[in-house]
């Protein structure tokens, strides 16, 4: 007869075989997909890549404007986004204690975090770009930049959620009032956290194909004008993939590469921040 | 008897101590909760006086009236009288600021900053006086020498608050709320989080500063009350039941149920 304790090892070693096999499993498809992306990809870096646009087919070219587009999209969309997104969730933190407005905020703040993306750039599309008559990099802007503050608000929340409440008290014993507890106090000891949240959210909309389609679409040529349609990468990736020519899917691939490990490095970017500063506390 | 006359002699000041905050008929509630239940009540100035009793007896709700904390929290409500220096710093007119310039004080676990330990200490300073580089320099080590902590500090000034082991920080903390310079400095439970050394630090300082402070401290720990107060109050379920001088309440309460929690009867 078996023992308790035989029997306990057991379920726990068939729990831990069947745990490592679906991780196992998770890890061979991502891992297949990095080998591809980085033997189809590599071909594509050489210098040419970042230095000349993108071409017609057959013709040599690269993705400067591509990666500069992306570049300037994501700036000009997170420096939009993320005041409004901190100040929001400072205003869910630290005066959402009672009344209806900030629960509703929360409410709808998750809605719009799972929100399909296409939709917000379905909602742009609606009130900017019908207007203007125009596709736009500030169209694109827009649309990014509601990506972000869902996210932006979200985190900044939590963390400063997480900061002791103690310490608020301590500031206001002093005789601080309640902006300068903020400012100087709890902001200042959340901040690894809410950049945290801002490289995430820099990492979402890199990628993000759908809100482009309908508000910077792209633009073969050369163009700092956010005025005009702005060349993305997202999107030059999604045409070039989707063609009959050999050197645009090599292209693709370069710039699929070159996203994912721009993704990559802010993801590793923001768990080493976070993880800094989460030691101590 | 003869405690209380030998007790009168060692005293530095020999006159009877002047009330600092006086409280009359204190009424405190939580929502619908009665917290606090006429609480009537004197604390002496330049004294020490320690608020004891069994956790819940409303001991650190009646510390926390003194600087008006509980406004922070929605339905948290307060009636009667606190006076401090023939003012009644309930009345909604009361600056609320002005109160806590006057009024400091240290939490339970140590709160330093997010910030140097020099901005440690000027942050409550600045909220209040604008004062040089060289005079707050000044105030900043003044402040960390009263705290017994200006030697192991003075060469990491621009290092975090944070840095600091429990018992500076906690040291920092108190060197912090004298910076103000306020007239009394209330103590919540300062050293619960601390190892016994650091525990005999702080109260070494709470000793140095009744010279010049009103300390009114809260404390789970009943050989420190004995050891560091001049005057002891009792609490229970929301009431006062015995106030009075520190030996007296200590070896001869007048109250049966005073007795039976020092002795460790009950609580």
């Amino acid at each position: 007869m078996w023992s308790l304790y035989t029997r306990r090892r057991l379920v726990n070693g068939v729990n831990l075989a069947i745990s490592m096999l679906a991780m196992g499993f998770g890890l061979f498809w991502l891992g297949w997909i990095l080998w591809t992306l980085v033997l189809k990809g590599a071909v594509a870096m050489k210098p040419s890549l970042f230095t000349m646009v993108t071409p017609p087919p057959g013709m040599p070219g690269g993705l400067s404007n591509a990666i500069v587009g992306s570049l300037y999209l994501t700036v000009f969309a997170t420096a939009l986004g993320t005041p409004v997104g901190i100040l929001a969730g400072v205003y869910l933190a630290e005066f959402g204690q009672r009344g209806w407005l900030a629960p509703a905020t929360r409410f709808i703040n998750d809605v719009l975090l799972s929100a399909p993306s296409i939709i917000l750039g379905l909602f742009v599309y609606e009130i900017y770009v019908v207007h203007t008559r125009h596709f736009s990099g500030w169209a694109g802007v827009f649309a990014l930049a509601l990506l972000v503050i869902p996210v932006v608000v979200r985190t900044t929340e939590n963390m400063l959620r997480l900061v002791p409440h103690t310490l608020r008290e301590a500031a206001a014993a002093l005789g601080a009032p309640h902006w300068k507890i903020i400012t100087l106090v709890t902001l200042k000891s959340a901040r690894a956290g809410i950049l945290t949240g801002m490289l995430l959210a820099v990492a979402r909309i890199t990628g993000e194909t759908a809100p482009l389609l309908f508000t910077a679409l792209n633009n073969q040529f050369w163009s700092l004008d956010m005025n005009k349609p702005m060349a993305n990468l997202p999107m030059v990736i999604f045409n070039f993939a989707l063609s009959p020519y050999d050197d645009w899917h090599v292209l693709a691939w370069g710039g699929a590469l070159l996203t994912t490990i721009g993704v990559l490095g802010l993801n590793i970017l923001a768990r080493v921040l976070f993880r800094q500063k989460s030691h101590p506390l | 008897m003869s405690i209380q006359t030998s007790k009168e002699q060692l005293s530095p000041i020999s006159q009877p101590p002047v009330a600092k905050i006086t409280v009359r008929d204190l009424n405190f509630y939580y929502g619908n909760f009665h917290a606090l239940k006429n609480i009537n009540l004197d604390i002496p100035e330049r004294r020490v006086t320690a608020f004891i009793g069994p956790s819940g007896c409303g001991k650190s709700t009646l510390l926390r009236i003194f600087n008006r904390m509980y406004e922070l929290y929605p339905k948290h409500r307060a009636e009667g009288e606190v006076i401090l220096d023939h003012e009644n710093i309930l009345d909604p007119g009361q600056d609320l600021y002005k109160l806590r310039a006057r009024v400091g004080m240290v939490f339970q676990k140590p709160t330093p900053f997010p910030m140097s330990i020099y901005d440690n200490i000027a942050f409550g300073v600045k909220l209040y006086e604008s004062l040089s580089r060289r005079d707050m320099a000044d105030r900043v080590e003044w402040a960390l020498r009263k705290a017994a902590l200006w030697g192991e500090v003075k060469d990491k000034l621009k290092q975090s608050g944070t840095s600091l082991s429990g018992g500076q920080q906690q040291r920092l903390c108190i060197a912090r709320a004298i910076a103000v310079r306020p007239e009394v400095v209330l103590l919540d439970e300062p050293a619960s989080a601390l190892d016994p050394i650091s525990t005999a630090h702080i109260e070494e300082l709470i000793h140095e500063l009744k010279t010049d402070y009103t300390i009114v401290i809260v404390t789970h720990n009943m050989q420190q009350a004995a050891r560091v107060s001049d005057y002891t109050a009792y609490m229970y379920l929301g009431e006062l039941i015995e106030f009075g001088d520190t030996d007296v309440v200590f070896t001869t309460p007048k109250k049966k149920a005073t007795e039976d929690y020092i002795t460790g009867k009950f609580g």
